[in-house]
């Protein structure tokens, strides 16, 4: 009976110790160093003005306006507080009727990345060929030729990340934002 | 396109073969005690909890202070979690969290499950996910590891009766491997965009005038935990598929190598600890096998176009920057090891593919599996086999020179297939009962999916979910918290029971008669076992599910 309450005492105290070890020195002190060494990436890589930001590089925001390229659809429609997915199976009546819709809103041979929803809800990139897509549709609402805008979609794009890692992919935010600062 | 998957395929796999023996040799030499690089904050630590490292303790004596810890960390976390209104470091003022969503959570944390039947950015505050569920991410994987060392001293000490000092085992698989690779991790995360903030959640107003509120938070430092634990509870609520959780190609490619490392690193560190490397090739070359099998046919599947939407790339619940490849390596990866963070929607993925991932959780998480758990899970299947060879051969069974008998087999036996008959049993009730069906977000085959996957998924400590299923009721946090609960403890106490009938066992040299268990044959006939015995288990419920849905999709059908 002491004993097993030897094990209790020592289980409270060890769990107070990884507590203050591991559950506040630790984060802590990685939030100082974060803090220190990557500010921005820290702090969400927000976007726009100090103290004013218009959005954070890393999260989709909603676009709804012809003159601005459009994110993929997200299930939490961008709320970013929760964000959400469908959660769909390949079965299910509502995805297709979701894809469906997309079609006859979009048009036909639409990108799949612009039919499908993201899991994030918050995915801040679309394909490439997502953003062709659309060239047509942003330079008429612009009235510029289509080749400026195509320019600035090249600009928007990454590769795989170091040449190997991942999709390309093309940010939504600063490929709009791009297009605002067009004078 | 495809020659670049095939690419990272081949680099994922490379990484995680040269980097086991480096740090199993580490662990090895850190977790006997023989390298005390850090012995002043050892010690300290030791003299703070009243710990008495030195002190031998029998098989109970080892499980008794495990459960005591159990117990006070599960105490704790529900008191943090329920009160964390009242405590500091809550910029959005979260309320506390509701009893039974509290006992589902604490019980998922402690027991390095990791199931979420919650969003952290909607409902934990930066307290509770530090200084709660971090703290958890560390020292539930840690007892994974003691009850490894105690396993495994049961089979290599010739003499005596005792198993190890469990809270020796604990400290120093803390201090000397996880947090070590935690905080290198967490910087490199905070580095690619991973938050890392203590401020409140970030209002913009974006370009076409709307509000978005940003959520922020002590971000990177648990996910780096979450992942070289193989906790993977989620700092926000769609997990590594949010962008501050894997922001980049990069982070995906290390944190699914950090799923991983540590359990496969721990088969070269058993090699060590019983004398033969060859003993932990085996095993890792047994869960490589399962694992490309299982990633090859997740892959082949999610390639398919769908039949019903005819939309040629599956990217429903996937993320750009990461692509169909990318996440199902991913969802055979978390549910290989008993990790269970996702970086798609498993709900979304195809029949198949979600099939696998189902699969391997119910193999019982032995696909390098959680940190210590998946070796001694691994062990159980290896002491079923080597008494299945036995009778092939006619001889009594023996492993690492020790008897295997009727005790030791029938301990094997309920480690691993009480959880598999649990899952069945609480998916049977669930699909049977207003309160289980209610929270389905799927109809047809795909919904009887969702069921099998959520108690696949708590029996089997993995905590990945077919998340459109609503968990958060009472019946599933409490039929899940008790699965969760059964299923880590029905493994832990009989691998401890047999570390402590091993050890008194006289070891004998090897006779020409013993089968020998570091050679590939040994490794295809574990295989074998694991898949016959899983296989006869499970499959008349998956023709049900997902073999169910795959046919009627091929004939494109919806519910």
């Amino acid at each position: 009976m002491k004993n097993i309450l030897i094990d209790y005492l020592v289980a409270l105290r060890a769990i107070v110790v990884f507590t203050v070890l591991t559950g506040l020195a630790y984060p802590l002190a990685m939030t100082g160093l974060a803090q220190a060494l990557f500010p921005q990436a820290a702090n969400g890589s927000l976007v726009g003005p100090a103290g004013q930001p218009v959005g954070s590089e890393l999260v989709a925001q909603k676009f709804t306006a012809p003159k601005y390229f459009w994110p993929r659809p997200s299930a939490s429609d961008y709320g970013a507080v929760p964000s959400g997915a469908s959660n769909q199976g390949f079965t299910s009546a509502k995805l297709a009727a979701a894809v469906e819709e997309r079609r006859a809103t979009l048009g036909p041979n639409t990108p799949a990345d612009l039919l499908y929803a993201s899991g994030s809800g918050l995915d801040p990139h679309i394909s490439p060929e997502a953003a062709e897509y659309q060239v047509a549709r942003v330079a008429e609402a612009r009235q510029l030729p289509p080749e400026v805008v195509r320019h600035l979609v090249a600009n928007a794009t990454e590769g795989p990340q170091l040449g190997f890692l991942g999709q390309a992919r093309v940010n939504v935010l600063l490929l709009n934002r791009a297009l605002d600062a067009l004078k | 396109m495809f020659a670049l998957d095939i690419l990272q395929a081949a680099l994922f796999a490379a990484a995680l073969i040269l980097l086991t023996p480096p740090l199993g040799l580490y662990m090895a030499r850190v977790l006997e005690g023989r390298w005390r690089f850090l012995a002043p904050v050892e010690t300290a630590i030791y003299r703070l909890c009243g710990i008495r490292e030195l002190r031998e303790m029998s098989w109970k004596q080892y499980a008794g202070a495990l459960i005591a810890f159990n117990v006070i960390g599960l105490a704790v976390l529900l008191a943090i979690l329920m009160g964390q209104g009242f405590l500091p470091l809550n910029p959005q003022n979260l309320p506390g969290i509701k009893f039974f969503l509290a006992l589902n959570t604490a019980i998922s944390f402690v027991t390095n499950t990791n199931w979420q039947a919650y969003s952290g950015e909607a409902a934990m505050s930066y307290f509770s996910q530090m200084a709660g569920l971090t703290v958890q991410n560390f020292v539930s994987p840690a007892v994974g590891v003691a009850v490894m060392l105690g396993l495994i001293r049961g089979f290599v000490r010739r003499t005596g009766t005792t198993v190890g000092n469990f809270w020796a085992d604990l400290v120093r698989t803390v201090l000397y491997v996880l947090l070590p690779l935690a905080i290198l991790f967490s910087i490199v995360l905070a580095g690619q965009g991973v938050v890392q903030s203590l401020s409140g959640y970030v209002t913009a107003t974006t370009m076409e005038g709307a509000q978005q509120s940003i959520p922020m938070g002590p971000a990177a430092s648990q996910i780096a935990i979450k992942q070289l634990g193989t906790n993977g509870g989620g700092f926000f609520g769609v997990n590594s598929a949010h962008p501050f959780e894997n922001p980049t190609p990069l982070t995906n490619f290390l944190e699914l190598l950090a799923i991983f490392l540590i359990p496969a690193a721990l088969t070269y560190t058993f090699g060590l600890i019983v004398g033969d490397s060859r003993q932990g090739w085996a095993l890792f070359g047994a869960m490589f096998v399962l694992f490309l099998a299982g990633f090859a046919a997740s892959w082949w599947a999610e390639s398919q176009p769908n039949p019903v939407t005819h939309v040629p790339i599956n990217m429903e619940g996937k993320e750009q920057r990461l692509g169909v490849m990318n996440s199902v390596l991913w969802s055979t990866v978390t549910t290989d090891a008993s990790n269970g963070s996702v970086n798609s929607m498993h709900d979304s993925l195809s029949p198949i593919a979600g099939m696998v991932a189902m699969l391997n959780m119910k193999l019982g998480e032995v696909i390098y599996g959680g940190v210590g758990a998946g070796m001694y899970g691994m062990l159980m299947y290896v002491l079923l086999t080597v008494f299945i060879a036995g009778l092939m051969v006619g001889r009594t069974p023996e492993y690492l020179g020790k008897k295997i008998e009727a005790r030791e087999v029938r301990l094997a036996v309920i480690a691993l297939f009480v959880p598999s008959g649990l899952i069945l049993v609480g998916a049977a009730i669930a699909s049977s009962i207003p309160a289980g069906l209610t929270s389905l977000a799927n109809a047809g085959p795909h919904g009887l999916s969702e069921i099998l996957y959520a108690f696949a998924s708590a029996l089997g400590n993995n905590g990945s979910a077919f998340a459109g299923l609503t968990v958060d009721t009472p019946f599933y946090n409490l039929m899940l918290g008790a699965g969760m609960l059964i299923g880590r403890f029905i493994v832990i106490i009989p691998a401890l029971m047999i570390a402590g009938s091993m050890v008194r066992k006289t070891a004998a040299p090897p006779s020409p008669g013993t089968f020998p268990t570091n050679t590939p044959l040994f490794a295809a006939l574990l295989v074998s076992v694991i898949l016959i015995v899983s296989a006869l288990f499970f499959l008349p419920a998956l023709t049900l599910g997902p073999i169910s849905e795959h046919m009627v999709m091929l004939q494109g059908r919806t519910f």
